[in-house]
């Protein structure tokens, strides 16, 4: 069955609270998830007061300044910091978000309480384990197919059909769908998830590509594609603000188009 | 981690079961047609409050009344079996247990279409 309780490596400890820095008046508390593979202890959530005068307003920002002034030890990733690289996803008050676009601000209430993507492998800290995620990008072969010898120069393709890209293209694989969706969270070893369809129906409605009927062999599969049940979390989280409930219900609808 | 297995491999697993949008389509089709059949059944169970047993049974031999009780029950336990069988499939991860609770699924709604059918039949066709 599902597994509801956490194994008993897993169960959340108390975590330590860290000195408030000196001087600071205009102070927010953080409560991190914290888990290092070399301790050998249960994760736990960690205290930091941040000086919000000393520091950006996004939540990335706060990061980097307990980095940077109280715990070098936190880890994270990043890179961007505006929101196109998708490596500092993670749950931010509840929700999974990019911390660079989230405003400190956004977050109501007194405490910010962060934690890396839900259900994942724990690498350490907020740096989940997104392998399978990124094999099962690459198991719906995310590149233009064609068996037409090459034009000379590039593939056309008219207004129109660029435009059935739009909403889709803008996918960064930042992981806050697939990690949001109960679905994934039970069979991820065999759902593509929410990312990985939306990328999937990207390439299927790309006018250029001849590949459609594989593609769609290849996704036609009680798990794969139907453990979809239109939960819509993938939707209300994308920080991108794109539809991947949409893209998965174009992809059942095809399935259906070239059937009945 | 351990078994050395490649993660394409076992993301490819078993391959596509190239299945699946049969089960999708005929459990829409099956709710629509529950939303008519549904509503007649409702409409008849109120319709029917208060009646005496001579009118029930009077009512349950009219042929369209039949014909409608027995699409109720079919399409009834056709619609449970599909939805059932997402829930084992989304929830039950041993594989011996999700084989049995997926047939025992299949054995009781046939189970209980087929009694419900026996009974429309009988007051039908008149003891």
């Amino acid at each position: 069955m599902v597994q509801l309780t956490l194994p008993k490596n897993s169960r959340m400890g108390k975590g330590k609270v860290w000195p408030k820095p000196e001087g600071a008046t205009n102070l927010r508390e953080y409560r991190i998830y914290r888990w290092s593979p070399d301790d050998g202890r249960n994760p736990r959530v960690d205290t930091y007061y941040v000086d919000q005068d000393d520091c950006g307003p996004m939540v990335l920002d706060a990061l980097i300044y307990i980095k940077n002034s109280v715990d070098p030890t936190l880890t994270f990733r990043r890179s961007c910091r505006e929101g196109i690289c998708g490596s500092c996803a993670m749950n931010i008050d509840g929700t999974n978000t990019l911390a660079c676009t989230k405003g400190s601000d956004e977050v109501s209430g007194e405490i910010v309480k962060i934690y890396p993507l839900p259900h994942m492998p724990v690498v350490k800290d907020l740096v989940p384990d997104l392998t399978r995620f990124y094999t099962q990008h690459r198991s719906i072969e995310p590149y233009l197919k064609t068996s037409t010898p090459a034009p000379e120069k590039e593939w056309l393709q008219s207004r129109e059909d660029r435009e059935k890209l739009d909403g889709l293209y803008e996918c960064i694989l930042c992981a806050c769908c697939s990690t949001s969706c109960p679905s994934y969270w039970w069979n991820g070893d065999r759902y593509l998830g929410p990312a990985i369809l939306l990328q999937a129906y990207r390439w299927l409605i790309d006018s250029r590509d001849e590949a459609t009927g594989e593609r769609l062999d290849n996704l036609e599969d009680p798990f794969r594609l139907y453990r979809c049940h239109t939960i819509m979390n993938c939707t209300q989280t994308c920080p991108k603000g794109l539809n991947p409930a949409k893209a998965i219900a174009e992809i059942k609808k095809m399935m259906i188009e070239r059937r009945v | 981690m351990s078994d050395m297995r490649t993660p394409l491999s076992k993301v490819r697993g078993l391959g596509s079961a190239k299945d699946g949008t049969g089960h999708f389509w005929h459990q829409r089709v099956s709710s629509v047609a529950n939303v008519f059949l549904l509503s007649f059944f409702i409409i008849l169970v109120i319709s029917l409050q208060g009646a005496d047993y001579a009118t029930f049974i009077d009512t349950m031999q009219n042929p369209l009344v039949s014909v409608l009780m027995l699409l109720v029950i079919l399409v009834g336990c056709f619609h449970m079996k599909l939805g059932m069988q997402i829930i084992i499939e989304d929830y039950v991860h041993n594989e011996a247990a999700k084989i049995f609770a997926v047939i025992g699924n299949i054995f009781f709604s046939s189970f209980i279409a087929l009694a419900s059918v026996v009974a429309v039949l009988k007051i039908s066709f008149g003891a």
